[in-house]
């Protein structure tokens, strides 16, 4: 059997799913009391998982970094949760939702798994609505939906511009539920930092008290990873401040397979870098594309000036005018690099160069100021504290900004990984997105893995497989620990002139120029190199000032220690994928025209890295195999 | 738009520990960028102070844009700062004066143990929310969610008080460290949606008893916290937490 088996059922692939979940072995419900299994991150899809795994009676730990399991970063998604529910019959469907995620992520995911995302999603809506949450309702007291990049239809629920709060507080509610009922115990402030497996089986995990700085160890008969994306390789993102992919680089290292490391989403509508002081982006729902309109001066010239300044004839609708049917909905791959070309050409607006307008005078014109403060008010606000610009007077400016990573650690149909008993949930796996991930889709698939697919799936490897008896008085735990404590150690020791952020800036720098929307062999080459040298100065020594107690920059040090090395196999995979594809755009391989040009005879697959301590990564292959739906050239025009 | 840059001094709690004395600690900063978050100043402080060798003062923060409730502290004694609807990491340099002393302090209340610097302990609300802040749902098939219809100012007024972020601005703010507007926005919320509705005493009741519980003070109708919420809930929502309590009075369970 190869490592790399998808365990895809059999059959059509409107019964893959339901086969699969009737086939599904079930463990005893007297059993159940005495597995216990661990989650890790409390956002949609850990605080959905351990949830639900809580509620079948298994005995849950939910781990998360924050100070509280409602922190965790799926509460600042803004826009809205897909469902194939067509409640505006405007022709919708499971298969059109499966479609346009499949084309969407530019024919570089799995079809199974894409579909049961579209067979589930509308589950999803009817679970959070039975908790409560507050979608927004038409007056007749129905669900309000609202279309949302790249999609020509309505299907996207939303909850003003909250609605991942609003998700995340339903599942972190039904979290703290079984917290009360005594079948979820909450393990705030801990940090994971290795993953222990005995006889090559997830059996526990070594965890960092952030409070106190000690070191636990905790025992599991299964792990269930959820602890988000890499983002903050790029060091500003629109992720938050603590957002890190250290508990899956860890993973990695203990063998689990990191999967298309190079895709990742820079998002159109982020409030423009202003000082060297910032830490972190601030996104602008894409929403707010619905009723925006993108341009920049036609003339270089008039960059400069004041917008009200630039008649409407001097004006580039450049979306508008270069995809005519998609207008300013294209998706967000195709929006960015086009706001980058703008700005290369020099016409991108003050006060650095590196921005769009995106205006709304039309749109106020036409609805009415109150109607847009109804749809977008608590977005404006935000935009108005931040920039001191009032948007419903000027036009806004916005810039890409990273967002998301579709890559993770790879999974096979039942989510688990290649390292058996480890299980990996939403944006932390690399499933479903392929090259590119359409607008309001992360919150469903991380609902998705959460509630309705991991419960059923752990089962499965609980029932089957052979678990090997540990305590964490085992060898593996203590040998973990240690090596845990060791790099603690080392990171306090080290008394060099620059500072774990000064480094990390300069990383930050060297993936916006190389590894972002725009990426180039040299450059791939380039950037490799300068990641070995920075985390070569990092690791001679960095400057961590504090001890081994409560300390937030050796929690950050640690973690830009990890990104220091997936840095370098997220450059590794885009100069391997010889070909443009989604968020992963290699100037080589475009068309005439400038759009991706992929290659399907030789990168239909997904590359799945193999650590390999001190050497090259390993790459295995998983071949892509498209039965019902042909890969065709993505065309927003 | 574009002001001078500016020069603040910041008078800041700083605590090595939970049992520890703590004390104010001067430190002035130049150069400062008015378009600067508060937060990001303390960032550019605790760079100096890193390269310094001294400890960089310790604060919660993590989204940097208002939603997820992490950062919180007491700025010129008032919580999250000077604005309205604001959280700390919301709030700007541009709303200080050039030279002006910044006093800058932990939330202060029993419910809230201070662990360092500006960071407190605040699990207490997640105990208040595990006390029924929830509906009683499983996982798994549900109706349609349009089988249940629900008028839009019901829908809107809901929301409204689901807003909360639960960073506990309003028991800073309190002089009771009255946990209320908190437990009361969540029992609002559930108890004025149909689904939430058949559980909504027997909430108010486990909610309210946990909040008293944890060390919180009572609440004598003050309005401090809906003055310091930075999703500006209003006080509306503790006055139907207390007909929920109330009527829990008179059921039984």
């Amino acid at each position: 059997m190869s490592k790399l088996d998808s365990r895809v059922p059999e059959g059509p692939l409107q019964e893959k799913w339901v086969n699969r979940l009737h086939e599904i072995k079930l463990v005893a419900p007297n059993n159940k009391k005495g597995i216990s299994v661990i989650v890790v991150g409390t956002g949609l899809a850990g605080a959905s998982a351990a949830a639900s795994l809580g509620e079948m009676g298994y005995k849950v730990k939910a781990f998360c970094i924050q100070d509280s399991p409602r922190r965790a970063h799926s509460i600042a998604a803004q826009g809205g949760i897909n469902a194939a529910k067509n409640y505006p019959n405007d022709g919708d469907s499971v298969w059109r939702l499966f479609y346009d995620t499949i084309k969407g992520g530019d024919f570089r995911s799995r079809e199974a798994n894409v579909y049961r995302l579209a067979q589930v999603s509308n589950n999803i809506i009817d679970q959070a609505v039975a908790q409560g949450v507050p979608f927004a309702r038409e007056y007749g007291g129905e669900l309000a939906n609202r279309s949302f990049g790249g999609a020509q239809v309505s299907r996207t629920f939303y909850a003003r511009g909250q609605t991942g709060q609003q998700l995340l507080l339903g599942a972190y509610q039904a979290l703290m539920r079984q917290a009360d009922e005594g079948s979820v115990e909450i393990l705030p402030r801990r940090e994971m930092l290795d993953l222990v497996l005995v006889d090559g089986k997830a059996r526990g995990i070594i965890v960092r008290n952030l409070k106190t700085g000690d070191l636990e160890r905790h025992e599991a008969e299964a792990v269930v990873l959820c602890t988000g994306g890499y983002g903050r390789t790029y060091f500003l993102s629109t992720n938050a401040f603590n957002s890190n992919a250290t508990a899956a680089w860890r993973c990695h290292r203990r063998g689990a397979y990191f999967a298309n490391p190079c895709y990742v989403q820079i998002h159109p509508t982020c409030i423009p870098q202003k000082g060297d002081y910032q830490s972190k982006l601030t996104l602008m729902s894409e929403s707010l594309r619905n009723d925006g309109r993108v341009w920049v001066p036609k003339k270089k010239e008039d960059a400069k000036k004041d917008p009200k300044d630039i008649a409407e004839s001097e004006r580039d609708y450049y979306l508008e005018r270069k995809y005519p049917s998609f207008g300013n909905l294209v998706p967000r791959d195709v929006a960015s690099r086009n706001a980058k070309y703008v700005c290369d050409e020099g016409r991108g607006v003050p006060p650095t160069g590196r921005a769009v307008y995106l205006d709304f005078a039309d749109a106020i014109d036409e609805q009415g100021e109150d109607t847009i403060r109804d749809k977008y008010g608590n977005l404006f606000h935000m935009y108005h504290k931040i920039t001191d610009e009032d948007p419903y007077k000027v036009p806004m400016r916005i810039y890409p900004a990273v967002h998301y990573t579709m890559g993770g650690l790879w999974v096979d149909y039942e989510l688990m990984s290649n390292i058996p008993g480890l299980f990996v949930a939403g944006e932390a796996n690399f499933s479903d997105h392929g090259a590119n991930r359409l607008g309001a889709s992360a919150l469903m698939q991380g609902l998705a893995d959460g509630y309705f697919v991991v419960p059923y799936t752990i089962g499965n490897y609980l029932a089957n497989y052979d678990i090997p008896e540990a305590t964490t008085e085992h060898d593996a735990f203590a040998a973990a620990e240690n090596e845990v404590e060791e790099g603690v150690k080392k990171l306090l020791k080290s008394d060099g002139k620059r500072t774990v952020i000064d480094i990390y800036k300069d990383l930050g720098d060297v993936m916006y120029d190389e590894v972002g929307m725009s990426r180039t062999k040299e450059g791939l080459a380039k950037a490799r190199e300068k990641i070995v040298a920075l985390r070569e100065e990092f690791h001679a020594g960095v400057k961590v000032s504090g001890d081994d107690g409560f300390n937030k920059m050796l929690e950050v040090a640690g973690r830009v220690a990890d990104f220091l090395e997936l840095a370098e196999l997220m450059a590794v995979d885009a100069s391997e994928r010889e070909e443009s594809c989604g968020g992963h755009f290699r100037e080589e391989y475009q068309t005439d025209e400038g759009e991706a040009l992929r290659d399907d005879e030789n990168f239909s697959h997904v590359a799945a890295w193999e650590y390999n301590k001190g050497g090259d990564p390993v790459k295995h292959k998983e071949e892509l195999v498209f039965e019902n739906v042909t890969p065709s050239t993505r065309s927003y025009k | 738009m574009a002001q001078e840059s500016m020069t603040v001094h910041l008078k800041v709690w700083r605590q090595s520990g939970p049992e520890d004395e703590g004390e104010f600690r001067t430190y002035t900063q130049e150069d400062v960028n008015p378009d600067m978050s508060f937060l990001e100043l303390l960032d550019v402080i605790n760079e100096d102070l890193i390269k310094s060798g001294e400890d960089p003062i310790e604060f919660d923060s993590d989204c940097r844009e208002g939603i997820c409730g992490t950062c919180g502290c007491v700025v010129n004694g008032q919580a999250h700062g000077p604005e309205r609807g604001t959280t700390v990491c919301q709030l700007h340099m541009r709303v200080f004066r050039h030279g002006e002393t910044i006093v800058v302090e932990p939330w202060r209340a029993d419910g809230f143990p201070v662990i360092k610097d500006l960071v407190v302990d605040r699990t207490a609300l997640d105990r208040i929310i595990a006390a029924g802040g929830y509906v009683s749902v499983k996982t798994g098939p549900k109706p349609d969610a349009n089988s249940l219809k629900i008028p839009k100012p019901r829908a809107d007024a809901a929301f409204d008080a689901a807003a909360c972020i639960g960073c506990g601005a309003c028991v800073a703010a309190c002089p009771n460290a009255s946990a209320s507007l908190f437990t009361g926005a969540k029992i609002s919320h559930l108890a004025m949606l149909p689904q939430g509705k058949a559980e909504s005493t027997r909430r108010a009741k486990r909610m309210v008893e946990q909040m008293d519980e944890e060390g919180f003070g009572a609440c004598s109708n003050i309005g401090e916290c809906e003055a310091a919420c930075p999703k500006e809930i209003s006080i509306d929502v503790i006055a139907r937490m207390r007909r929920e309590y109330l009527k829990s009075m008179f059921t039984s369970h």
